[in-house]
């Protein structure tokens, strides 16, 4: 008898939202009533998102995918001869020959869409834990050397270097240290942290245990924002099943060293991804933010060193491991090494994920990526690095993914995210909207922020009223004003940050203010 | 997901929260996963258990009304039977948000925010789902739909009402 034909349905929040489960149960009941034997696996996304539900069946030649499918499609395709690998209108051929994927460079990512998520035969047999394997074998000093060689750097946002957080923390003396991964991935146009957690959830529990090892810390924290209530799902089944397989727990895979893992809810606060505020919310405390120093690295969760990172640094740090950091380094450009996974979102016809060493230009992005606008219309603004990011305009889309590029623009990359909006939006809407933002999410710990932001909103609802009649150069002159104080004297990237949507919204689009491109040119 | 049930007795409440208090003795920092152990069996945080998680935790009430009010997510009475979340967030408004909840707020007759006194539906503004790249989104009980029009939502709506 035959082997059965192996049929992948995403798992996947996004293939969900748009039906997966539906296509997964019509094809098992499709299947039944032909006699065609089939093994479901429910895979993570390849991230192709404009094919999602994109379903894969495995054949001697490799996978090969349909989509978007949906349940009533599911007929049609078993007539077709889908489960052979045969042609429908909604196929692609062979998956990894995509040009959208074939064209990535999947590090983080290596695994994500291809693999069942809660298996961890699978995550094995797809060279997982070979990292942690490795660092077993060597001492702290030479993972976090590793590391640092990777050139690595926090992909949260801030940036900072990986390897020398790492340094500090191995280098305190404690009974007890920690690892917090900051799974609270709040911002607009971002999900490469749900990615991971729901798709591949196993390298971000290796790249913890890794860490653990490196500064001698035995205990993880992973904070999860409550708006992901499908990663939580994967997280707390994987982290059980670790467990029970030794890859967790007091032992970790019999080398006597310790590393226990907990997922903790957030609960719909934007301000608890800062990694102070985050630490107080774990304490179980209001999430407002501290004031550094001390550094979270020295005084950290319950006042002990504490390495904080973001989920995709994490995730990255297996694969430099097993690979090597002179691997890793390898792509990238300057001092921004290694690949970001890259979040196209908005008013894009190819959303999606995609990972490539840092470099690509906005503009392959936005047109080889995503071609264009899905609403036909000019892009006219994309907003990179979530709601605190700036707004760029078509001027600036040949400037190439790099943190340094970016900042000589006034702009971050912070998370990877980039939205994209048609010639339809209001820039001083947009800009109002971040004030906004600012106002509902700010912990109210500082001055600037708190009222600032409160302050910004008010002004920019004015010139919005008032714009139909002519420039207003005072509340202009007001609200710049007023950006400076809060982008100098907050104590965090929430109040810190929030001038760069607005000033590069006024800056770029003056028009959209009352205030003419030749004034503005002026200036 | 389960829809939630609407009221509960007074000594219920308390009997759901010493049990919640008696499984979270020792966890470092547990008033978060309280609130949240709460919240899942009864819809809401009543005010009037706070002082019974403060004195287990050795706090001031003040402190634990201090978290409770600072989280989004904690409500002081339970939401609609139905739970409707649209995203408000600049993905989801590149893709016509503003437009797509004025027409729901119209269509259904309930503003963004709000509870229908009946208790049959909660229309809340939510800050991103991570499904950016198929906005506009919504939650409904709980499960995540992208690419919405009002059409699908009210759809939807009416689907997950009659299973209820």
């Amino acid at each position: 008898m035959s082997e059965p034909i192996k049929i992948f349905v995403p798992r996947d929040a996004t293939a969900l939202s748009l039906g997966a489960d539906k296509v997964a149960k019509a094809i098992v009941a499709e299947a039944a009533a032909r006699g065609i034997e089939v093994q479901l696996v429910r895979n993570g996304s390849r991230g192709l998102f404009w094919l999602e539900p994109l379903v894969e069946v495995a054949t001697p030649a490799g996978r090969v995918a349909y989509g978007p499918v949906k349940a009533r499609d599911v007929a049609g395709l078993f007539d077709a001869g889908f489960h052979e690998g045969k042609a429908h209108a909604l196929g692609h051929g062979l998956t990894e020959e995509i040009e959208y994927l074939k064209r990535q460079e999947r590090l983080t990512f290596a695994r994500v869409g291809i693999t069942d998520p809660l298996s961890l035969e699978d995550y094995i047999a797809h060279d997982g834990y070979r990292g942690l394997k490795r660092a077993l074998g060597m001492t702290p000093e030479a993972i976090v050397a590793e590391v640092t060689e990777s050139g690595l750097r926090g992909r949260g946002g801030a940036a900072f270097p990986t390897g020398i957080k790492w340094r500090t923390v191995l280098g305190c003396q404690a009974e007890q240290k920690y690892i917090v991964c900051n799974a609270d991935e709040g911002d607009s146009g971002t999900f490469s942290d749900r990615m991971v957690m729901e798709d591949d959830p196993y390298v971000l529990i290796e790249g913890m245990t890794i860490a653990g090892l490196a500064v001698g810390a035995t205990r993880g924290y992973i904070y999860l924002r409550s708006e992901y209530p499908h990663a939580e799902a994967v997280l707390l089944e994987t982290i059980a099943r670790a467990t029970a397989a030794g890859y967790l727990g007091d032992d970790v895979l019999g080398s006597g060293k310790a590393f226990h893992l907990e997922l903790r809810r957030g609960a719909g606060a934007y301000i608890c991804g800062e990694e102070t505020a985050l630490l107080e919310s774990i304490e179980g405390k209001r999430g407002t933010v501290r004031p550094k120093p001390p550094l979270p690295a020295i005084e950290g969760l319950f006042g002990k060193p504490t390495v904080i990172n973001n989920v995709i640094s994490l995730a990255s740090v297996p694969i430099i491991l097993d690979k090597g950091g002179a691997y890793y380094k390898d792509y990238g450009m300057g001092r921004s090494l290694g690949t970001l996974p890259i979040q196209l979102t908005g008013n894009i016809a190819r959303g999606g994920l995609i990972e490539k060493a840092f470099g690509i230009t906005l503009r392959e992005l936005l047109y080889e990526y995503g071609g264009g606008s899905v609403s036909g219309r000019p892009i006219r603004a994309v907003q990179v690095g979530g709601p605190l990011g700036a707004y760029l305009p078509e001027s600036q889309f040949d400037t190439p993914l790099d943190y340094e590029a970016f900042a000589a623009l006034g702009a971050v990359l912070g998370h990877g995210g980039i939205v994209v909006f048609d010639d339809t939006v209001d820039m001083a809407d947009m800009a109002r909207y971040a004030m906004e933002f600012c106002a509902v999410e700010s912990c109210g710990k500082c001055t600037p922020c708190r009222i600032g932001s409160t302050r910004g909103e008010e002004l920019l609802s004015q010139i919005i009223v008032a714009r139909s009649e002519g420039p207003q150069p005072g509340r202009i002159e007001l609200l710049k004003s007023l950006c400076d104080t809060m982008l100098g004297a907050s104590l965090c990237a929430l109040g810190g940050m929030t001038p760069y949507p607005v000033m590069s919204a006024i800056n770029h689009f003056p028009e959209d203010f009352g205030v003419s491109q030749d004034s503005a040119e002026a200036r | 997901m389960a829809l939630l049930p609407q009221r509960f007795a007074p000594e219920q409440c308390e009997a759901v929260t010493r049990e919640v208090l008696a499984a979270h003795r020792g966890q470092p920092g547990a008033l978060l996963p309280i609130l949240h152990d709460i919240q899942d069996r009864l819809g809401a945080v009543p005010p009037e258990l706070l002082p019974l998680i403060a004195e287990d935790l050795c706090l001031s009430r003040a402190e634990v009304h201090g978290v409770v009010s600072f989280y989004h997510d904690f409500r002081a009475t339970p939401p609609g039977r139905q739970v409707l979340k649209l995203c408000q967030a600049e993905a989801c408004q590149s893709m016509g948000v503003k437009a797509l909840t004025a027409e729901l707020e119209s269509k259904l007759g309930l503003p963004l925010g709000e509870t229908r006194e009946d208790g049959s539906l909660s229309f809340e503004p939510v800050y991103c789902l991570g499904n950016c790249a198929c906005a506009p989104s919504v939650m409904l009980n709980g499960e995540l739909h992208g690419r919405v029009d009002a059409e699908e939502v009210l759809a939807l709506l009416a689907e997950q009402g009659a299973q209820a």
